[in-house]
């Protein structure tokens, strides 16, 4: 093999390395310069790009309007599977609904841990009775569970996508 | 970072990458196959006969990795399969390149009588390595699984670090458990992993009391003598590894993981200056009265001093002339002679390799590929929405991280040389299945914190909202 073939191929193979290098980190550059930064607490306040927050805003319909319907809130027919949390800093994170007792508290072996200054340790627990229709029960927190806003005294079933509140966390039941 | 965080942090359209991550695989294993035909050409002046056979090898390898995460990991970082695909390709190039080596073959059939080329057990190893990736991904289903082992895991990590104690030392350490028939197993490589779940799930707990629970002193926030309690019986054991074992990597591991993610949880930069005075106090401590490690220290100070004399001193010596002889673009695949290392010149001392035959900017490239496997991990801690995850993605990037700077600074000659493999690069079934395992976890992780928040569901009362007219 000659010289010149050698060197043209070990300063290509370089090249090469080098190149992956840098398309792998303009892959990361959305990273970078794509974040959306949200404020806990303030859902619509983050400093990100304004169109997906009005698509988002657009997608789900003001609390308000909502809350005065609750009384005569209709119960979408069907059982729900699984809990989404809605706001809050968990935001996104789901769990699959399996007739298990789900606990909610900032204690660390509950099923969500909350991060949230307004929840106690214990906090709550959202079990299935009898029937399979789901029931939210405060355990007693200092701040108090919401189902929209009613703050819970008696253990109460779930209707679907109605909001639990606990602090700054908002918990859904979904289908 | 902080993981009582009060901002989330996301991308603006969370794509599932899938197809970015499915080009820079076709890339990185183009860039393997070429170093192949490079070495090969350089060393016989013609194409290897196993061109084919490797291609299709490694190309089989990243395509099921690929499906796999596609399937079961969709919203999962883009970067860490290419990334530890690269990395174990030209590794694999590295350790065939030193299997042709006359020097060496000729050593082993001195030592041990015959000589069995390495990479072909280094590919079964990588494909192992990719079935335990592929295992964790159907079998972990959510990280948070974890969590409920915290303290099952302590136990079997305190028993893979302490086993090795019971088997005879091999090359002056005792970090190989040997099975009749299986042949050897380097536990303290897994023990990174399982390690770093038991302290996430402890310190996820205890941080509050770690973090909130001190006083000020001089600027900075002392913790409480209790609270001083888990610190130092980890610096006890870590020290106590390094006596019995004779291992400074595992322990130095070990430890600098534990204080790394007790900075993490707590954000108190008094962990830190603690960690690195009791480090520094316990390897002066020992490096006074144990041997192995003094000739280990006196290597790293002056290895041409005692360069005739003793082992460790030739190889950190060789080791130094490889890398000045590579210069800054190297000598070319295959045209090195870093093979005069001789012994473990595929294992610990690959990277030596590497810049003997890449050279100073072949070598950035691969430190590079590390540190963005790092960062990606960094990154995909910072994403976690649980403190549990977040622990664990920062303890396993940092465990990986702190294993690259204790062996690339050691062949480098920045620190004393610790018996610890180069992930994925270095010949060593047990570092290959357990760093595959580690980026399964990580994109495990990566694939929950990157999965978009699931669009709100149309509410039950839209349709009833009706204006009403008198």
């Amino acid at each position: 093999m000659s010289e010149l073939t050698l060197t043209v191929m070990r300063l290509g193979f370089l090249a090469v390395l080098w190149l992956f290098v840098i398309v792998a980190v303009q892959v990361i550059r959305s990273d970078l310069f794509g974040t959306r930064v949200t404020q806990r607490g303030s859902r619509r306040g983050g400093s990100g790009d304004t169109r997906t927050q009005q698509a988002r805003q657009g997608a789900a319909p003001p609390h308000q309007r909502q809350q005065q319907q609750q009384g005569a809130g209709r119960q979408r027919r069907g059982s729900p599977t699984k809990l989404v949390v809605s706001e809050g800093t968990l935001t996104g994170t789901t769990v699959a609904l399996h007739g298990q007792t789900i606990t909610l508290g900032r204690a660390h072996d509950s099923t969500i841990v909350l991060d949230d200054d307004y929840a106690s340790s214990r906090h709550a627990r959202i079990y299935p009775d009898r029937d399979g229709q789901w029931i939210v029960e405060d355990l007693g927190s200092t701040n108090g569970t919401y189902l929209d806003r009613t703050r819970l005294t008696t253990p109460i079933p779930i209707p679907l996508g109605a909001p639990i509140r606990i602090g700054k966390t908002v918990i859904e039941l979904r289908k | 970072m902080s993981i009582s965080n009060t901002t989330t942090i996301g991308a603006i359209d969370a794509p599932s990458r899938r197809n970015t991550e499915l080009l820079l695989l076709v890339f990185a294993v183009a860039i393997a196959v070429f170093a192949y035909l490079n070495v090969g050409l350089a060393l016989d002046g013609k194409v290897p006969s196993g061109v084919l056979g490797y291609a299709l090898g490694l190309a089989a390898l990243a395509g099921v990795a690929h499906l796999v995460v596609r399937k079961f990991a969709r919203y999962a970082d883009p970067l860490l399969l290419p990334l530890a695909t690269l990395l174990n390709g030209i590794g694999l190039v590295f350790i065939w390149r030193l299997d042709q080596s006359q020097r060496l073959i000729h050593l082993a059939k001195i030592s041990y009588g015959h000589f069995t080329p390495s990479a072909p057990k280094q590919m079964l190893y990588s494909a192992i390595g990719v079935a335990l990736f592929v295992a964790v991904l159907l079998l972990l289903k959510d990280h948070r699984v974890l969590q409920r082992y915290t303290y099952v895991s302590m136990f079997v990590a305190l028993v893979l670090l302490i086993a090795p104690v019971f088997f005879p030392a091999q090359f002056g350490a005792r970090i190989w458990i040997r099975i009749p028939g299986f042949g050897s197993l380097q536990p303290g490589e897994f023990a990174k992993i399982i390690i770093a779940i038991f302290f996430s799930g402890y310190l996820m707990v205890k941080r509050d009391a770690l973090a909130l629970a001190s006083r000020r002193f001089m600027g900075i926030y002392l913790p409480r003598g209790r609270d001083l309690g888990p610190i130092l019986v980890i610096w006890a054991l870590s020290i106590l590894i390094l006596v019995f074992e004779t291992d400074l990597g595992t322990s130095l591991l070990f430890f600098g993981l534990f204080v790394v993610m007790l900075y993490v949880a707590t954000e108190r930069t008094s962990w830190i200056v603690f960690g690195l005075l009791m480090s520094a106090v316990g390897a002066v401590g020992v490096a006074t009265f144990e041997p192995h490690v003094q000739a280990r220290v006196t290597a790293w100070l002056d290895p041409f001093g005692c360069y005739k004399t003793s082992g460790s001193c030739q190889q950190i010596g060789d080791a130094l002339m490889s890398f000045g002889s590579g210069g800054t673009l190297g000598t070319g695949l295959g045209q090195g002679n870093s093979d005069l290392i001789g012994f473990a010149a595929n294992a610990d001392f690959i990277l030596s390799t590497v810049g003997e035959e890449l050279g100073l900017a072949g070598t950035m490239a691969i430190l590079l590929c590390y540190g963005l496997i790092v960062e990606r991990g960094i990154r995909t801690a910072l994403a976690a929405r649980d403190p549990f995850g977040k622990l664990l993605a920062v303890g396993l990037s940092s465990g990986f991280a702190i294993q690259v700077f204790v062996v690339a600074g050691g062949v480098m000659g920045l620190i004393p040389l610790t018996g610890m493999t180069l992930p994925f690069m270095a010949y060593g079934g047990s570092s290959v299945l357990a760093n595959w395992a580690l980026i399964g976890i990580l994109i495990r992780i990566s694939d929950t914190a990157r999965r978009p928040a699931p669009a709100p569901a149309p509410s039950p009362d839209a349709e009833m909202t009706q204006v009403v007219r008198p």
